[in-house]
């Protein structure tokens, strides 16, 4: 367990960036609104930081050597597979996926 | 309509979300016991920083005591996507001071995405309510967390790939269309890059060169559109 101090210090640095990240530009709204810039880029964003965020979090859940690698890319074809074959249901692709990733990295 | 039926249709709206907020919750709670850490880091974690999928990044963060440094540029970085959010989201139906804060507060993936599914019709009572709910749901999944982790015996190996489920999920949910295609090659392309040359930072490294490769993206668009007119 880390220290408190740094526990706080971390608390309070998140809670200041997310909060101006969310409440800042609704303050800065109406310039911005009519930026070509801005308006393309929320276009572009999503679906690669996204993906990117997808990519990187799979490939630290496969570190740890032995067959990592394997479950977590059978597990994400899983959770692809279930999230487009049963109506884009969050809860039950997240489950499918996680739980075949739990039983793959403690029985196999 | 009334302030009665208005939180009670807030409430209604947010319960499809619930379903998974809750359950991811549970498994964010048993992280958190699991890696270690005090149970109230993870209602400290869900109200101060609210964000589901960063708060299980800095789970790992702070388990190695991350620099201070690293935790602001993850959170800028992870949760960078929210300034969108303001094109669309209905702040402006909120007139109290203080709900208007908790409303920006807790503008969350899915509060935006619940509104942004459903444009018109939200009230100050129905869209606060309906955040309420949805925190709610956070929390008190983390608590049922906490407390399930700090009961078995052995901690369950594995279960941190909830977060990457939930990004494969919402990548799939946000390229619907062939329009997000280049965007994903660019960032498919990014991140390979990022992983071979900053081996150790290359989630950071790949979000900062995408944005950055968005951003020539943007200049070679302008300059072919201007020629073209």
């Amino acid at each position: 367990m880390p220290e408190l101090s740094y526990l706080i210090a971390v608390l309070a640095i998140c809670f200041v960036i997310d909060f101006a990240l969310r409440g800042v530009p609704f303050l800065v709204l109406e310039p911005l609104r009519e930026s070509d810039f801005v308006g393309r880029m929320a276009g572009w964003m999503p679906a690669g930081i996204l993906a990117i965020l997808a990519v990187a979090t799979v490939q630290s859940a496969s570190e740890g050597g032995g067959s990592r690698l394997a479950y977590a890319l059978i597990a994400s074809a899983i959770t692809v597979a279930v999230h487009l074959g049963f109506g884009r249901r969050t809860l039950l692709s997240v489950s499918a996926g996680t739980g075949v990733f739990v039983l793959l990295v403690n029985l196999a | 309509m009334s302030r009665r039926s208005e939180v009670r249709e807030g409430i209604r709206i947010s319960l499809p979300a619930g379903l998974g907020m809750f359950p991811l919750g549970l498994a964010f709670g048993l992280l958190v016991i699991q890696a270690g850490l005090e149970w109230w880091v993870a209602p400290a974690l869900s109200i101060a920083v609210y964000a589901g999928s960063l708060e299980f990044l800095l789970v790992s963060l702070i388990v190695v005591s991350a620099p201070l440094l690293t935790v602001a540029v993850t959170t800028l970085l992870v949760n960078f996507r929210h300034v969108f959010y303001a094109f669309t989201f209905p702040l402006k139906v909120v007139r109290n001071p203080i709900a208007k804060l908790y409303s920006a507060y807790s503008l969350t993936d899915e509060a935006f995405a619940i509104t942004a599914a459903k444009p018109d019709g939200w009230t100050a009572w129905r869209l606060v309510s309906m955040q309420i709910a949805l925190q709610i749901y956070w929390v008190g999944g983390g608590l049922a967390g906490v407390l399930i982790g700090s009961l078995l015996p052995a901690g369950i190996e594995g279960l941190d790939f909830a977060l990457c489920a939930l990004f494969i999920t919402l990548t799939l949910d946000a390229s619907r269309t062939k329009k997000e295609v280049p965007s994903l090659l660019l960032a498919a392309s990014c991140y390979a890059f990022a992983a071979v040359a900053f081996p150790q930072a290359a989630m950071f490294a790949g979000l900062l060169l995408f944005v950055a490769v968005l951003i020539i993206r943007y200049v070679i668009e302008r300059a072919r559109g201007k020629a073209n007119a």
